[in-house]
């Protein structure tokens, strides 16, 4: 990576102990009790602190006063998709199975060659350059199971969810790609459905026959779980922490992306951000008096003006 | 019958000016801060107003050691006395053309209303405003101090503080015009000398001091 520059290898943060590689994914708590977090202090856990420390910005204090809240990638890496490759962000499967009129596969390309529809897959799409969305998160995930049920009235599930939140000393601001599609479920039992997919046509695998029903109740027999017979499609998210793509350090977020009315952690809440949060009734009820203090001001020089003008009229 | 009096000592007014820049710098600043303007950039906007809120802090070190150890303090006591009369004149004696009804002297060189109103920015909302900054200045300290507050309390009372100091400075601003003529009152906390008139009606002795 970056041959001109450090020419790190993946194993230079990834290293090894027999044949324990650090670094898991979805393990991200912010490294508390070292300033110098080594993986082997922090259960052969990487991080960023690993090699730099919580207090690595030599001529901003103010930098390090957030690493405590806001976790290094959260500022580091601006975007993600950078350099022009594409990265998948939406898979619906419910449109897949149409073929066209000759029965053959249906497969759509843009210009850059991304699949945007294949008969097998269904719709996709792609970006480049994506903002990262923001949550809490402690380093944990709690994870959405073949079992577990989908409450009524939900019209999206998340796959995993993150765990933390401002009050939690572990978690930290952390960016995230959240993939979004859609999934076949089962509406009578409410769970998501595993689908047999590929394999031939008579074994009931989707990309032989087509069929969800089949597909899933194979799949589901399979998995020892009950299906009712149907299948739906549901909207899903999935949150993918981002670790890589770190920018140079010019390309790191600037205050006013965060400490703005409408910056990147708008949607975030439950803690008091300064240039983000006030109290409108406390500047709107400030401005008025000042406001009307101003007037009151302006009216008592007003008179006053006027009235030593016809004094001097009236002396002379 | 007008006499000249120096008022106000070489400290006192190097005092009052400096804690005038750093006072509306400190506003211009908060409030980019809070988010309601755009001027210096984030990041300098709050680097800048740490930095002056601090100097405003070691200056109020300097300025309570000097009232205390030259007694100037004194003219802040508060006193009723005729503080009707004095609104009376601003509202109403001002338009009329009307004297002043306090003479100032070097024994007491602020008016009641005045006198009320510094001791009240000097003991309420000043120690406020320092005190809510200072603590906001060490928020990352808070849990090592075994202090587990939020921000937002602070926050809040260092805002409303804001708004309140903001008000004080236009009040006062436009009161420093209402001496002998626009600037004098102006001037005469640059040149520390002041005309005053102090009361006394048949003029025997030379007005000049
Ligand atoms: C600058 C240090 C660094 C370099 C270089 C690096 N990684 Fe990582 N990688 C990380 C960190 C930090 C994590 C997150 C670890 C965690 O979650 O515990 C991570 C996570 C991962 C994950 C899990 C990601 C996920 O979302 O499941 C994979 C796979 C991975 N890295 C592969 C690679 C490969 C392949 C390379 C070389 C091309 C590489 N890394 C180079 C720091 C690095
Ligand atoms: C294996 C050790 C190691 C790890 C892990 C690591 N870094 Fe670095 N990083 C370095 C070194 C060495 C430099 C070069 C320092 C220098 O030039 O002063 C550097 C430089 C940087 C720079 C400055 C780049 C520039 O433009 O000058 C940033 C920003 C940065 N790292 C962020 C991160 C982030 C964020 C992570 C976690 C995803 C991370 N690093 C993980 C070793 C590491
Ligand atoms: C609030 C946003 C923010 C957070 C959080 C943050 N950084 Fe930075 N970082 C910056 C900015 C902005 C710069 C560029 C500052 C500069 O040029 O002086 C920077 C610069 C750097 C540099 C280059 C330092 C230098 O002096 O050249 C390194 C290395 C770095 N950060 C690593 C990290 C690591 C590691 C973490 C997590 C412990 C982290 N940063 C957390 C915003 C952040
Ligand atoms: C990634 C978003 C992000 C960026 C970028 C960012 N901040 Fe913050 N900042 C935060 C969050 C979140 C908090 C609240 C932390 C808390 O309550 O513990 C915060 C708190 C603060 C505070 C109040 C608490 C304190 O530590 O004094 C100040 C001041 C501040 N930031 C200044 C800055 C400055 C200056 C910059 C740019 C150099 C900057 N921030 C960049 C997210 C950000």
């Amino acid at each position: 990576m970056d041959v001109k520059g450090l020419n790190y290898s993946c194993t230079s943060c990834h290293v090894t102990k027999a044949h324990q590689i650090s670094g898991r994914c979805y393990s991200q708590p912010a490294p508390n009790k070292h300033q110098l977090a080594l993986p082997k202090d922090d259960g052969e856990r990487l991080a960023c602190e690993s090699c730099h420390s919580r207090s690595p910005h030599k001529k901003a204090e103010l930098l390090n006063h957030h690493t405590d809240k806001v976790a290094c990638q959260t500022c580091h890496i601006p975007s993600y998709a950078r350099g022009g490759v594409f990265t998948k962000m939406w898979w619906d499967w419910s449109t897949a199975g149409k073929f066209d009129e000759t029965g053959k596969a249906i497969v759509k390309k843009d210009e850059y060659g991304n699949l945007l529809f294949h008969s097998k897959k269904g719709d996709m799409g792609w970006a480049l350059d994506v903002e990262p969305e923001y949550g809490w998160y402690n380093g944990s995930m709690s994870y959405f199971r073949a079992s577990d049920k989908i409450p009524q009235g939900i019209e999206k599930i998340e796959i995993n969810s993150l765990k933390g939140d401002y009050e939690d000393p572990k978690a930290r601001i952390f960016p995230f790609k959240i993939m979004r599609g859609k999934q076949p479920y089962d509406p009578e039992n409410r769970t998501l459905v595993i689908p047999y997919l590929a394999g031939k046509k008579g074994t009931g695998a989707y990309w032989g026959e087509y069929d969800w029903q089949k597909a899933a109740a194979v799949g589901m027999r399979e998995a020892g779980l009950p299906f009712s017979g149907k299948v739906d499609f549901i909207e899903s998210d999935m949150y993918w922490p981002i670790t890589h793509m770190v920018a140079p350090k010019e390309q790191a977020l600037s205050c006013e992306a965060c400490h703005s009315r409408n910056g990147r952690l708008a949607n975030l809440d439950g803690f008091y951000l300064p240039g983000r949060d006030r109290w409108p009734w406390l500047d709107r009820l400030a401005w008025m008096a000042l406001g009307l203090t101003l007037l009151g001001l302006l009216l008592h020089g007003g008179l006053r003006f006027i009235s030593s003008g016809r004094k001097k009229g009236g002396q002379s | 019958m007008k006499v000249r009096l120096n008022l106000y000592t070489r400290f006192e007014r190097f005092w009052h000016w400096f804690q005038a820049f750093l006072i509306i710098f400190l506003l211009v600043t908060g409030f980019e801060v809070h988010g309601s303007c755009k001027i210096f950039g984030y990041a300098n906007a709050c680097s800048w107003h740490n930095l002056a809120g601090m100097t405003l802090l070691v200056l109020t070190a300097f300025a309570i050691f000097w009232h205390l150890t030259t007694g100037q303090w004194r003219h802040y006591r508060p006193s009723f006395e005729n503080i009707q009369k004095i609104i009376a004149y601003y509202l109403v004696g001002i338009m009329r053309g009307e004297h002043h009804p306090f003479h100032k002297s070097e024994e007491c060189k602020l008016n009641p209303l005045q006198a009320l109103s510094y001791l009240f920015l000097k003991v309420v909302l000043m120690p406020l405003q320092l005190g809510s900054g200072l603590l906001y200045y060490y928020y990352n300290d808070w849990l090592n101090w075994g202090w587990a507050a939020r921000l937002d309390g602070v926050a809040f009372l260092h805002t409303a503080m804001a708004f309140a100091v903001l008000l004080f400075l236009a009040v006062h601003i436009y009161m420093s015009t209402t001496g002998g003529t626009l600037f004098s009152y102006t001037q005469s906390m640059i040149t520390g000398w002041e005309e005053v008139d102090n009361g006394i009606m048949n003029e025997e002795k030379s007005p000049i001091r």
